[in-house]
């Protein structure tokens, strides 16, 4: 039997596959990379090919420009890469993620990316693959978190919309532009007509020209009449807290969409008037059934709480080990700000 | 309790204080009597002694959740308040129990007594029967403060803006001593167990900062040049055998120093008297550090009575046995005081606050420059002809701080000290307000003593947000007062303000996060300086 450390080794680089020569969401340049999902800090630029899902291809074309070199394959569908076969499974994390899957002499690691096992509206829903060995994100890794049903947020986020609508005010949501921009525009959708800023515009029209389809919204300019979106909805990236276009919107209400938002300190700091815990990311239930459902031999933990998810594995009899990597909700933050800017353009 | 819940959750998100006090108002034009009544009680402090131990309630939630406790604790440390820690442990409530706020409250108080097996069993019914918001507010009615940023005056300015009553009057009625079962809310609000005539402040008097030359006050002759003392501004009012002391916030603190209390008693005439609050040991001034930890303080021990004790130092007299004298010159009141305090043997910790010694304008920079050698903050001129003014007004009093700049500001980064301080973090970065955001004004390090940085440092590490290598992103939550010797308009930094040599003067564990300066103010300082 083969050992996972001859399919998968930890560099400096990134997770590399020195069987197949190519490694798994570097965060440096590389020759071989492959790809689970658009997020700038699991996408980087630099490398000199890039494979990903078919769903990703045009958000990586977007985020990080017309000119690389990339292919793409559908979910379930494998190839092989120097004799290692590779095939990506929906993730449920934002549109086009998946974890990516390595089979080598009948050997199977799964790196997850980011994933989120709670069907939402919108994204491919996660599947789950077993493995021997399966390398797990761990954002939200303590009991604390427990997510909301998608209908039960639904029906929260509609009547937040419907009390400001009475105050007469416009409900003005932040999240992400690549992910929790659809997720709430999927959630939000009938409530009113919703507005998004130019990124998240931007970035809508490469997934809808590749053939996803997307609810409705409009483009939130800074030239539109202050009057059209007066109690309407509007979605826009973080980085536009504090801003002057926010500044010159009537009556604006305002709110925060993060898993963190479970906790009432991190609602708090924040100058918001709401926070609402949506998240793309699995909770602490849906991170156990996810490694349970691998009936992997090994669990490497990622990105997020790894000490405390891979101490709580060991205990209930599950082989677990923390590993250090560079993804995760600062690198995200830091680098979909900086994505966000250019998306602008 | 529903709509208990959702005030709380309205409030907590917000800092701004008139949408906390809109949010009170609404609920107490709604609210049923007796829930307005518990709500006064429990943001003042009356609430009923715990009827159940922290560590029972600990233990359920471990039992029921199954989880080690390695695991409760980290869950604890990421959210950093224990009844909300329980609250999100615990499964989804799979029943609903609707009751208000005052039914709770009895339930509670009815618990007390019972056995251990039976309080298990009525909050484990409560943790199965409501949400998690609904659940945590159960967790808090048990024991611990919401946090929210509801002071007693917050709450006194919401009850006068629903009804029209002094807001003074309301201090005084809810402080006052009250019994929930035996009032009802228009008999509190309207101060019916009260007398308020007994224990009506008046405004304060406010002095500026000094701007202008000494000479251009004109002749020394007529002024009254004082310490000004660096405690807490208190007014006593003592009128028919009661004695009440207000601070400047208008809050009644009496009962946080029985010893004036007791001073004050012994006196004869009745006054109100205008002077500062001080920590006072064997007749030196002791530092406002040292005041802070009688401050705000529900029960005072026998110890901290002996390790702290406080005085006072008589600055001026507003009433003598019922008139008021404000009008009279600050001369002719300074007599009346010094009658008044000469009539009586003081114990050595009241004091009238004494007068400066001086002939020339001069003479007052080497004073001046030695107040901080008895813990002064400077002087405080008055004109002797002045009358006793309502609010802050230009030209009859000045303060002359030995150090005038400073600004009240808010923590938002801490990084770890080097060397000996490595592993505290000692390294602050600062931030005033700028409109509903913060701005970065500052970064300092010195200026706290080790204990306190020992305490800054374990908060830090429960409410950090963010890391950036080294430096972590803190909850804005405390507040500084940040010294500096000078100030500048600089476009290379954000907040457009450059501070000359900031440093750290003090904790302000008495000033909520609304109350730290804003741009605009600091950038008054400039002018000033």
């Amino acid at each position: 039997m083969l050992k996972d450390n001859q399919l998968i080794k930890f560099t400096k680089k990134g997770i590399y596959c020195p069987k197949g020569k190519f490694y798994l969401d570097p965060w440096y340049p590389v020759d071989y990379a492959i790809i689970s999902h658009g997020h700038a800090d699991h996408a980087r630029w630099g490398m000199k090919h890039y494979l990903c899902t078919d769903d990703s291809k045009a958000i990586l074309k977007h985020r990080l420009g017309e000119a690389i070199n990339i292919q793409s394959i559908p979910y379930r569908q494998s190839i092989s890469i120097n004799g290692v076969n590779v095939s990506f499974y929906p993730a449920g994390h934002v549109i086009g993620s998946a974890q990516i899957r390595l089979e080598y002499k009948g050997y199977v690691v799964v790196f997850t990316g980011d994933y989120k096992t709670q069907p939402d509206f919108i994204t491919t829903p996660f599947d789950s693959v077993k493995c021997h060995t399966f390398i797990t994100e761990s954002t939200f890794g303590l009991p604390i978190y427990h997510w909301k049903s998608e209908k039960n947020l639904q029906s929260e986020l509609h009547d937040w919309v419907r009390t400001n609508q009475s105050n007469n005010r416009t409900s003005v949501f932040f999240g992400y532009s690549l992910g929790k921009a659809q997720r709430l525009l999927s959630l939000l959708d009938g409530a009113d007509d919703i507005f998004v800023h130019r990124s998240i515009y931007n970035l809508n029209d490469a997934i809808t020209g590749s053939g996803i389809d997307l609810p409705k919204s409009k483009l939130w300019s800074a030239d539109l009449d202050k009057n059209s979106l007066q109690n309407k909805i509007i979605i826009a990236p973080p980085s536009l807290l504090g801003s002057k276009m926010l500044k010159r919107l009537p009556n604006p209400a305002t709110a925060i969409c993060s898993g963190w938002m479970q906790i009432r300190g991190n609602r708090r700091w924040q100058s918001v008037d709401a926070g609402f815990a949506v998240s793309d990311h699995a909770d602490w239930n849906g991170l156990i059934s996810a490694v349970k459902a691998s009936e992997a031999e090994r669990v490497y933990v990622t990105h997020g709480s790894q000490a405390v998810f891979s101490k709580y594995l060991n205990e209930i009899g599950i082989e677990a080990y923390e590993l250090k990597t560079e993804y995760g909700d600062e690198a995200l933050a830091k680098a979909e700000k900086e994505t966000e800017i250019i998306e602008r353009e | 309790m529903k709509q208990f819940s959702d005030l709380i959750s309205t409030i907590e998100i917000t800092n701004k204080t008139n949408a906390k006090i809109d949010a009170l108002v609404n609920y107490f034009d709604t609210a049923p009597d007796k829930d307005k009544l518990w709500l006064i009680a429990l943001f003042t402090g009356k609430r009923p002694s715990r009827p159940v131990k922290t560590s029972l309630m600990k233990e359920w939630c471990m039992e029921i959740t199954n989880l080690p406790e390695w695991l409760f604790l980290e869950s604890y440390s990421s959210v950093g308040d224990l009844g909300e820690t329980m609250a999100l442990l615990l499964p989804n409530n799979s029943s609903h129990l609707d009751l208000s706020l005052s039914e709770w409250m009895t339930e509670l108080k009815a618990l007390k007594p019972k056995s251990d097996d039976e309080k298990k069993a009525f909050v484990l019914e409560a943790w199965s029967g409501l949400g998690q918001q609904e659940r945590l507010i159960f967790n808090k009615l048990i024991g611990g403060s919401f946090r929210i940023g509801v002071s007693k005056k917050t709450l006194v300015n919401a009850l006068a803006k629903l009804t029209g009553i002094d807001a003074n009057q309301l201090m005084h009625s809810i402080i006052g001593h009250w019994d929930i079962d035996s009032i009802t809310f228009e008999e509190l609000i309207h101060g019916q167990h009260i007398n308020y005539d007994n224990s009506k402040p008046y405004p304060f008097c406010l002095a500026y900062a000094l701007e202008k030359e000494l000479p251009d006050l004109g002749e020394p002759k007529d002024w009254f040049v004082e310490q000004k003392w660096d405690g807490i501004r208190g007014q006593i009012v003592k009128r028919n055998d009661e004695v009440y002391i207000w601070s400047r916030g208008e809050e009644l603190v009496t009962q946080q120093f029985p010893e004036l209390v007791e001073a004050m008693s012994n006196f004869n005439d009745d006054f109100v008297i205008d002077g500062e609050i001080l920590a006072i040991k064997d007749s030196a001034v002791l530092l406002f550090n040292d005041l802070q930890k009688r401050l705000n303080r529900k029960n005072v021990t026998k110890k901290l009575l002996e390790e702290v004790p406080i005085g006072f130092y008589a600055y001026d007299i507003l009433e003598f046995n019922g008139e008021d004298i404000r009008e009279k010159p600050f001369a002719e009141r300074r007599q009346v005081l010094e009658l008044l305090f000469g009539l009586m043997a003081l114990p050595s910790h009241v004091k009238l606050s004494h007068l400066v010694n001086f002939k020339k304008w001069e003479d007052l920079y080497r004073i001046r420059a030695n107040s901080r050698t008895i813990n002064s903050e400077g002087l405080m001129l008055k004109q002797k002809a002045s009358p006793y003014h309502t609010g802050r007004k230009k030209g009859d009093w000045w303060k002359w701080k030995v150090d005038p700049l400073t600004i009240d500001a808010v923590m938002i980064y801490a990084q770890k000290g080097s060397g000996r301080r490595s592993s505290k973090y000692t390294d602050y970065t600062f931030a005033v307000k700028k409109d509903d955001a913060l701005v970065t004004i500052a970064k300092a390090y010195s200026g706290l003593t080790d204990q306190e940085i020992t305490e800054i440092s374990k908060w830090v590490n429960k409410n950090a947000i963010e890391k950036f290598g080294p430096v972590r992103t803190v909850k804005p939550e405390l507040i500084f007062e940040i010294a500096f010797e000078g100030i500048a308009l600089s476009n290379r930094h954000k907040s457009g303000v450059a501070l000359r040599f900031p440093r750290i003067s003090r904790w302000r564990r008495d000033k909520p996060v609304d109350e730290i300066d804003t741009i605009e103010s600091v950038k008054q300082l400039i002018t000033a300086s």
